[in-house]
C-alpha cells in the first residue's frame, strides 16, 4: 500500500525533471562515428575501390539484401555491380564486420526514407564515396600477394622478391 | 575387413586401404593435402599426421602418417591425442607462412581445400614476422589461371598431370621454398584433362579462367545434376548457375563412369548456353524475312502449316530422349528421321545390336581401366571419347600391380607403385590411321587405312581362333603384327577392344566383334566397347527411326508437307545440293533449336529450345548407360524445352497425347518401346522426396535473394516452380550425403567445403555413392543369341598418286558443334588443314591445295606428316566444309598464290 | 435555466465528448510530463491539434466488420457503451441550481443502473466478434465489472445514508459543513477503486490486456467504432472524476470561486489523479485483481456501512 503511494508520489515528481526527449530534427544528437546507419562504400588511400567484390558482406547479410557481381581488371577484383535493397537492410552491421578491405562501412547518417520502395535499392554509384571513411590507411592489395597495375609481385609488404626459376643456387 | 580403434571408437575397415581413407570413411575429420583418391598417397605434406599405439599397453604412441600407414586388424589410433594435434597444426602453420593475404580475391575461397584444412586444425594467427616468398604467374592458356604465390608445395597438380593424365607440359621446377609448379614458359597447358588442376589443388593456384570472368562463390551458385553434352562417353557433371546464366561445369562423381575427372571439352564446351547469338524468342518468316512473334502466333502459323500436308520429324542425338520421342510422337513413328544420313545411321543401328550380341562385357570406364590388354581399333578415343582415353592410360598403373603385389606394396603407395611399373609391359596396342595421345604409353602402336586395319583386326580374330574368318592377301608386316596381337590378348585375362564409329567403317566394329568373339571362345573374359559420336547417339539408336536419306527421297516425292528439325543442324549432315534438294521439295520448315544454327535463317518457324543447362532429360550414353541430367536455369519463356515444342505443336491438332512434366514423357516412352523400358530408373522422379522434402538446388548460405532483382522490381516474386525436376527451386529442401547420386546438386558437408567433401558422400572411398549411382545400363536386360562371325571383310586399300582418301580428323576442340561455340574452345580451336604423309609433286608443306568436298570447293594449307600412312589425308570434319563427316576419296589441286 | 432540452443536450454532448477528446491528447502530454517525454507536441500549439489529427484519421478510416462477426450486436456494443457514459451525466449537479437532466430523485440509483448497462457495452462487443481474443476480453470485462459494481453501490450507501437522500443535489447540500470524504474515507477509496475497475482504466485495463490479448474485445474494432470505445473509456474518467466530487468532495461548493468554476477544478485534479496512476502502476494480475475486490474491497465497504450506520444511530435524535 506504501510502495503505491510512493510510486505515485514519486511518478509526480517527475513532472520536474529534465525531459530526455531530444527534439528532432530541431536538435540533431551527436552520432558516434560508429554509428550504423547507410551503408557507404570507401575507396583505399590510393583513391581506387577498395571492394574486391569477395562477396563476404552478400554472405554474411542475414537479410540477404546485398547483391554483387565481381569484374576483374589488371588483377584488381571490383564488383561489376554493388546492390544494397535497404527496403530490407536492417542496420545489423554485419557486412561491415565481415569487410577483409574495409570497403563496406555503415556511416552515422540514418535519414533515408522514401516514399517510394525501389528509391531504397541503392546501386555501386550510390554507396560508392570518394574518401577512406574510418579507416584512412588501409589498403588491401598493398598487403595482399596478388599483381595489380603499378604493383609487381614482390613488392607487396613484407614480401621478398620473386623467385628466378633459372638460377642455379640453392 | 578389419576393425580399427580410432580415439576408442572401433570402426571398420579394409586392409587394402590405408588409415587415412579408414578415418575418413569412419567419418572422422582428419586433414590432409597430398593424398587423393585416385591419385594415391605420397606422404608429403606431412598433414595427415595420427598417433599410432602398438597395442592397448602402449601409452606413448607414435606419430606416422595416416595415408601411408596400411589399416591393419586391430591398428589403435588416436586423431585427438595432443601431441598428433600439435603436429598437425604446425604442419599447417609451415605451409601458410608463405601463403599471401589474397583469400578475398582468390576464386577459390568458400571451395578452398586449404581454408578448410586451415580451419580443422585451429591456426588463426600467423607467428611468422619475415618476408613471404613470391613467383611470378605464367599465362596457362584460356583454360586455367596461375597464381602460384598460394602454393602449399603438396605436388598434387603434377601427379595428376603427368603421372595421371600423362601430360608432359607441366612439372615442378626449383627447390625447397623456392618450389614452383608450372611450364618451361608461358603457353596453353596441352594435356585433354588441364582443367582437372581447378579441382586437384587444394587451394587457389590453379583457378577456371573462363569462370573467374562470370565468377561466384560456391554458396551463391544454384547445382543441377547434369551429364556433359559433348561426346557419349556421359560424364556426370555438376551444372552451376546464378541469375539465369551457366556459370560453370564441374566434375559429379559416378563410380563407373567419370569417377573424378572430366575432360576439358566437358568442363569448358558450356559457353554455348550463353552465347549472344542464341535464340530467344520465335522467328516466323514473313515476306522472306523471319521476324520474332508471339508463342501463339507461332502456333497458329504451325497450324495452318499442318492443314498442308503429313509432318516430318527429324530428331537429334544431341538431344535428350524425351525431347526426340516427344518429337516423334508429334509426326508418328513412320514418320521420324534420326536425323543421321548414311553410312551414319546405319553404323549407329549396328552398335547395340553387336553389343548385344556380342559374347563379351560391355565395360564401363571403370571396368576398362582394369583391362589387362588393351586394342584399340581405328578409333583416336583421345578425341572422339577423351575420358575413356584417361580411363584407358589407367591400364599401365594396373600393370605394376602384379609387380607391387609381388614387392608387397599396397596399391595406394603412389610413387612405389609406380617405381615398380617402370618395367611393366604396357597392355595397350593402338591401331588407327592418325597418331593418338595413347601412343607414347602404348606397346605397340601401328598406322593404317581403316580398311586396312578392319583387316588386321579379322586376321587377329582368326589367329585367336581359327574358326573366324582370315583377311586375305595380308603382307609379311600385317601377318606378323596379328600374330604379335593375338598371342598378347589371348595371353590376357580381361581383355578389351574398343572401336567406335570416327571413321565410318563397318568392318571395324564387325571386325573388333570378331576379336571378342574369338576372345571369349579362347576362354578370356573380353569386353568389348564401341564409341559412339554423340551425347544421345546411343539413345536415338534404341529409339530407332528413318535415315535422312528416306526422309530425301519422301520429300522428293512430295510426301512431306513440313519438315520439323529439332535440334539438329542439318547443314552438318548433308551437303549444300542435298540439304537444297531437301529443303526445296518441302513446302514447310519447323527448326527447334538452342543454338544458332544455318538452317534456322532458312526456316519458316523457328522456335527457340531449352538447352542441357535449362532442361531435364535423359542421354544414353556410349555403353548404354541411361543417364538424367537436371535443369540448372528455369528457362524464361518463350524458350522452353524442345519435347513442350513439340507437345505444343501437337496440341495445334489434336488433344492427345498430353504430357505435363517430364515423367509422363518418360513413363510413356518406357512403355512404348521396348529397348528404353527401364530407362524411367535413371534418376527418381520429380516426385522424389528426401526425409519428405524436396532436394534444395542451392546451398543453405545462398546471398542476395533480396537484392539480386531488386533492380528490376523491388517486390518479392514467388519462386519459380519445375514439374521436372525433384530439386526444389531455392535453398529450402532436404540435403545429405545419401541422397541419390543422380541428384547431387552441390558437394558440401559441415567443415568440408571443397570437392574433398565428396568422401562423405561415397559408401568407400572411390566406392559407389552413398546414395545409389546415376543412371541405369540399358543394354545389359537382353540376353539375345550370339551372333556368328561376321565376314564384311574389306578389299585391301588402295590408292593413286594425286588420289587420296580423305578421312575426318576429330579434334578435341573445334570439331564437336556444341562446344565449337564456347570461348574458351573456340581459342583452343586450330585451323582446318590438310595433313598428308606423302605430299604429291608439286606440293610442298604449307601450301595450298584445293579439294573439292562435299560437293564444294574447299582450299586448305597442306600440312606434312610423316606419321600418317600413305594415300590418306586427314581433314578436321566440318571445320574446312560443313557437312564433311566420312571417309571420301579426294584428289588434290594446288592452288597458286594470287 | 430556460434555454430548450435539446439545445441543453447538445450542448453538453458537444462539451462532453470534447472534453473526451482533450483527454486523448491531455492525458499523453501529462503522462510525457511525468515519464521525462514530451509526448504529442507536433500538431498545433504544445500539440493540442493532435487529438483534432486523430479524430480525422480515426473518421477516416475504413470501417471495417470483420466477415465473421454478428454483425447487428458488433455495431451496437460500441454504442451501449458510449451511451450509458453519457446519459450518466444527465443526473451529475453542476451547480446548485443545474444539473443537464434536472434534479432526479433517484439520481445516484440512475447512475449505478446506467454503470451496469456499460457491462454490455464491453461483453456483446468481446462477444460479437467472433474471435479468441475479444472473447476472452469480454470474459474478463464481464467478471471484473460485475463484481466491482458490487463494492462501488455498497461504497456509496455510507454517503445516502449520511445524506439521507438518493437526490445528487441533496447530498452535495449536504457536504456543506464537512466534505464527505472526511467522514466516508473507506467509502471514497473502495469507490475510488470500483470506479476506475467500472471503467477499466488502467492499472485495470485487463479486458484489453494488449500484452496478452492483443487488444482484448476490441480487438476487432477499427475506425470510429474503435473510437466510440477510446471516446467512451475517456468519458468514464471524466463521469467517476465528476461522481466523486458530488459525492465526496463537496460538489460545486467551495469559497471566493464561482460554484461552476470549483466543480472544473475538483474534477480536472481527479482526472490528473486518473492519469498519474496510469502512468505510475502497473497492471495487477487478473486473480490479484478479483482478490483485491472481493477479499479487501467487499469488507472494507461493509464495515463501512456497518460503521457508518452505528455512528448516525448513535447520533440520531432520539
Amino acid at each position: 500500500m506504501f510502495g503505491i503511494l510512493r510510486t505515485l508520489w514519486l511518478t509526480f515528481l517527475h513532472a520536474g525533471h529534465r525531459r530526455v526527449t531530444v527534439g528532432y530534427p530541431e536538435h540533431k544528437p551527436p552520432l558516434p562515428p560508429r554509428y550504423r546507419g547507410r551503408i557507404i562504400l570507401s575507396r583505399d588511400p590510393d583513391g581506387m575501390e577498395r571492394c574486391v567484390a569477395c562477396n563476404l558482406c552478400a554472405v554474411a547479410c542475414p537479410v540477404d539484401c546485398i547483391s554483387l557481381q565481381k569484374a576483374e581488371q589488371d588483377g584488381r577484383w571490383y564488383p561489376d555491380y554493388f546492390r544494397i535493397n535497404f527496403s530490407r537492410c536492417i542496420f545489423c552491421g554485419m557486412c561491415e564486420e565481415a569487410c577483409p578491405t574495409y570497403a563496406i562501412q555503415l556511416t552515422p547518417d540514418f535519414e533515408m526514407s522514401e516514399y517510394l520502395r525501389p528509391n531504397l535499392v541503392y546501386e555501386k554509384e550510390d554507396l560508392l564515396i570518394s574518401g577512406t571513411g574510418k579507416y584512412p590507411d588501409y589498403s588491401f592489395f598493398r598487403v595482399a600477394g596478388v599483381k595489380i597495375l603499378g604493383k609487381d609481385k614482390g613488392e607487396a609488404e613484407r614480401e621478398a622478391a620473386p623467385i628466378d626459376l633459372h638460377t642455379l643456387l640453392p | 575387413m578389419a576393425t580399427i580403434l580410432i580415439d576408442g571408437r572401433a570402426c571398420p575397415a579394409r586392409t587394402d586401404e590405408n588409415l587415412l581413407q579408414a578415418c575418413l570413411e569412419a567419418g572422422a575429420d582428419l586433414p590432409y593435402f597430398c593424398w587423393h583418391p585416385e591419385l594415391g598417397s605420397v606422404g608429403a605434406c606431412r598433414q595427415c599426421a595420427v598417433k599410432q599405439f602398438s597395442g592397448p599397453d602402449d601409452k606413448t604412441g607414435r606419430i606416422v602418417m595416416a595415408c601411408m600407414t596400411p589399416v591393419t586388424d586391430g591398428t589403435i589410433l588416436s586423431i585427438d591425442d595432443p601431441q598428433a594435434r600439435e603436429f598437425r597444426a604446425g604442419v599447417v602453420e609451415w605451409l601458410m607462412t608463405n601463403h599471401p593475404h589474397d583469400c578475398p580475391v582468390c576464386p577459390e575461397g568458400g571451395e578452398c581445400h586449404l581454408q578448410d584444412m586451415t580451419v580443422m586444425t585451429g591456426h588463426d594467427r600467423r607467428r611468422y614476422r619475415f618476408t613471404k616468398r613470391t613467383h611470378r604467374n605464367q599465362d596457362l592458356g584460356p583454360f586455367i589461371n596461375h597464381e602460384m604465390n598460394r602454393c602449399i608445395g603438396c605436388y598434387r597438380c603434377v601427379r595428376f598431370y603427368r603421372d595421371y593424365a600423362g601430360g608432359e607440359d607441366l612439372a615442378a621446377f626449383g627447390a625447397h621454398n623456392d618450389l614452383y609448379f608450372g611450364r618451361h614458359e608461358d603457353g596453353a597447358l596441352e594435356n585433354a584433362f588441364s582443367g582437372n588442376l581447378v579441382e586437384i589443388c587444394p587451394t587457389g593456384v590453379f583457378t577456371d579462367k573462363p569462370f573467374s570472368r562470370i565468377y561466384s562463390r560456391k554458396w551463391d551458385m544454384r547445382g543441377a545434376p547434369s551429364v556433359c553434352a559433348h561426346c557419349a562417353v556421359g560424364c556426370n557433371t555438376i551444372v552451376n548457375a546464378r541469375q539465369g546464366t551457366v556459370r560453370r561445369v564441374i566434375n559429379r562423381y559416378h563410380d563407373a563412369v567419370n569417377r573424378y575427372f572430366l575432360c576439358d571439352r566437358g568442363r569448358y564446351g558450356h559457353g554455348f548456353t550463353s552465347a549472344p547469338t542464341r535464340p530467344r524468342a520465335p522467328m516466323m518468316r514473313q515476306d522472306g524475312i523471319p521476324v520474332p512473334v508471339s508463342i501463339a502466333t507461332a502456333l497458329e502459323r504451325f497450324a495452318a502449316m499442318a492443314a498442308d500436308g503429313p509432318i516430318v520429324g527429324i530428331g537429334s542425338t544431341r538431344a535428350s530422349l524425351e525431347s526426340n520421342f516427344a518429337l516423334r510422337a508429334l509426326t508418328g513413328a513412320a514418320q521420324f528421321s534420326t536425323g543421321l544420313a548414311q553410312p551414319d545411321h546405319d553404323l549407329a543401328m549396328l552398335v547395340p545390336a553387336l553389343l548385344r550380341t556380342t559374347q563379351a562385357r560391355n565395360p564401363s570406364l571403370h571396368d576398362m581401366e582394369s583391362a589387362d590388354a588393351v586394342l584399340v581399333l581405328g578409333e583416336d578415343v583421345c578425341v572422339t571419347a577423351p575420358r575413356l582415353g584417361l580411363a584407358l592410360r589407367q591400364t599401365l598403373r594396373r600393370a605394376a600391380y602384379p609387380a607391387a603385389d609381388t614387392a608387397r606394396v599396397p596399391h595406394w603407395m603412389d610413387a612405389a607403385v609406380r617405381m615398380l611399373g617402370t618395367d611393366a609391359p604396357s597392355p595397350l596396342r593402338v591401331l588407327t590411321p592418325a597418331p593418338t595421345d595413347l601412343d607414347p604409353v602404348a606397346a605397340t602402336t601401328h598406322r593404317a587405312a581403316p580398311d586396312t586395319l578392319a583387316r588386321l583386326g579379322f586376321a587377329i580374330a582368326h589367329r585367336i581362333d581359327a574358326s573366324a574368318p582370315d583377311a586375305p592377301d595380308l603382307s609379311e608386316t600385317e601377318i606378323q603384327l596379328a600374330d604379335r596381337l593375338a598371342n598378347a590378348l589371348r595371353a590376357a585375362r580381361r581383355p578389351l577392344i574398343v572401336a567406335g564409329l570416327q571413321y565410318a567403317n563397318a568392318a571395324l566394329l564387325h571386325a573388333a566383334a570378331n576379336i571378342a568373339t574369338a576372345l571369349h571362345a579362347a576362354g578370356t573374359d573380353p569386353a568389348l566397347s564401341l564409341v559412339m559420336p554423340e551425347c544421345n547417339s546411343m539413345g536415338m539408336a534404341l529409339l530407332g527411326g528413318l535415315p535422312l536419306d528416306d526422309v530425301r527421297a519422301m520429300a522428293r516425292a512430295g510426301r512431306i508437307g513440313t519438315l520439323v528439325v529439332m535440334e539438329n543442324d542439318l547443314t552438318r549432315r548433308l551437303d549444300a545440293a542435298a540439304l537444297h534438294d531437301l529443303l526445296s521439295a518441302v513446302p514447310h520448315l519447323v527448326v527447334i533449336d538452342h543454338i544458332a544454327t544455318p538452317l534456322a535463317p532458312l526456316a519458316d518457324l523457328a522456335l527457340p529450345a531449352a538447352s542441357f543447362a535449362e532442361s531435364g532429360g535423359t542421354l544414353v550414353s556410349t555403353e548404354g548407360r541411361a543417364q538424367r541430367f537436371l535443369p540448372a536455369i528455369l528457362p524464361d519463356m518463350p524458350v522452353q524445352e524442345s519435347w513442350h515444342w513439340a507437345q505444343h505443336l501437337t496440341h495445334t491438332m489434336t488433344d492427345a497425347p498430353h504430357w505435363t512434366d517430364l515423367d509422363q514423357i518418360i513413363a510413356a516412352m518406357a512403355q512404348d518401346i521396348t529397348a528404353l523400358s527401364r530407362v524411367g530408373s535413371a534418376a527418381p522422379g520429380a516426385d522424389y522426396r528426401l526425409d519428405g522434402r524436396r532436394v534444395r538446388s542451392e546451398p543453405a548460405r545462398i546471398s542476395g535473394r533480396t537484392a539480386v532483382r531488386a533492380n528490376i522490381s523491388v517486390q518479392d516474386r514467388p519462386l519459380p516452380q519445375s514439374p521436372d525436376t525433384p530439386l526444389s527451386p531455392s535453398m529450402e529442401g532436404a540435403y545429405a550425403p545419401d541422397m541419390p547420386g543422380a541428384l547431387v546438386p552441390f558437394y558440401q558437408v559441415p567443415g568440408w567445403n571443397s570437392v574433398q567433401s565428396l568422401n562423405r558422400f561415397q559408401q568407400e572411398i572411390g566406392g559407389p555413392m552413398r546414395g545409389g549411382d546415376a543412371g541405369i545400363r540399358l543394354l545389359d536386360d537382353a540376353a539375345q543369341a550370339p551372333s556368328d562371325w561376321h565376314y564384311d571383310i574389306p578389299a585391301p586399300f588402295s590408292f593413286g598418286p594425286d588420289d587420296f582418301l580423305l578421312l575426318p580428323e576429330h579434334r578435341l576442340f573445334g570439331t564437336e558443334e556444341l562446344s565449337a561455340l564456347s570461348p574458351p574452345i573456340a581459342a583452343r580451336a586450330a585451323p582446318a588443314a590438310l595433313r598428308l604423309s606423302t605430299l604429291p609433286t608439286g606440293l610442298e608443306d604449307g601450301a595450298m591445295a584445293n579439294i573439292t568436298l562435299a560437293g564444294e570447293p574447299i582450299t586448305l594449307p597442306v600440312r606434312h606428316d610423316p606419321a600418317l600412312p600413305p594415300g590418306i589425308a586427314l581433314c578436321p570434319p566440318h571445320l574446312a566444309a560443313r557437312a564433311f563427316n566420312a571417309p571420301i576419296r579426294v584428289r588434290l589441286r594446288r592452288v597458286d598464290a594470287p | 435555466m430556460t434555454a430548450p432540452m435539446p439545445v441543453i443536450i447538445g450542448v453538453t454532448l458537444a462539451v462532453l465528448l470534447g472534453l473526451a477528446t482533450f483527454l486523448t491528447w491531455f492525458e499523453r502530454r501529462l503522462l510525457g510530463l511525468w515519464q521525462d517525454r514530451y509526448g504529442p507536441n507536433r500538431v498545433g500549439p504544445g500539440g493540442i491539434l493532435q487529438a483534432v489529427a486523430d479524430g480525422i484519421k480515426i473518421l477516416f478510416k475504413q470501417d471495417w466488420i470483420p466477415p465473421f462477426a454478428d454483425r447487428g450486436v458488433f455495431v451496437l456494443a460500441p454504442a451501449i457503451g458510449m451511451m450509458t457514459v453519457l446519459l450518466s451525466f444527465g443526473v451529475v449537479p453542476v451547480t446548485a441550481f443545474w444539473s443537464v437532466a434536472g434534479d432526479l430523485n433517484v439520481g445516484l440509483l440512475f447512475v449505478l443502473a446506467m454503470m451496469g448497462m456499460g457491462v454490455y457495452g464491453v461483453v456483446l462487443a468481446g462477444w460479437a466478434s467472433n474471435s479468441k481474443y475479444a472473447l476472452l476480453g469480454g470474459m474478463r470485462a464481464a467478471a471484473q465489472m460485475i463484481s466491482y459494481e458490487v463494492f462501488m453501490g455498497l461504497s456509496v450507501l455510507g454517503v445516502v445514508m449520511q445524506a439521507g437522500s438518493f437526490t445528487m443535489r441533496d447530498i452535495v447540500l449536504a457536504q456543506s459543513g464537512l466534505w464527505f470524504v472526511v467522514p466516508q474515507a473507506l467509502g471514497c477509496v473502495v469507490f475510488t477503486l470500483a470506479g476506475i475497475a467500472e471503467t477499466h482504466r488502467l492499472p485495470f485495463d485487463l479486458p484489453e490486456g494488449e500484452n496478452e490479448l492483443g487488444a482484448g474485445f476490441h480487438t476487432e474494432y477499427s475506425g470510429m467504432k474503435f473510437g466510440m470505445f477510446f471516446l467512451a473509456e475517456y468519458a468514464g474518467v471524466v463521469l467517476i472524476s465528476v461522481l466523486l466530487v458530488t459525492l465526496y468532495l463537496g460538489g460545486w461548493q467551495g469559497p471566493l470561486l464561482p460554484p461552476m468554476l470549483w466543480f472544473a477544478l475538483k474534477t480536472g485534479a481527479l482526472i490528473c489523479l486518473f492519469i498519474l496512476l496510469r502512468a505510475a502502476l502497473p497492471r495487477p494480475r487478473y486473480d490479484q485483481l478479483m482478490a483485491l475486490g472481493w477479499k479487501i474491497l467487499l469488507p472494507l465497504s461493509l464495515i463501512n456501512i456497518a460503521a457508518t450506520g452505528a455512528i448516525l444511530l448513535l447520533h440520531a435524535p432520539g
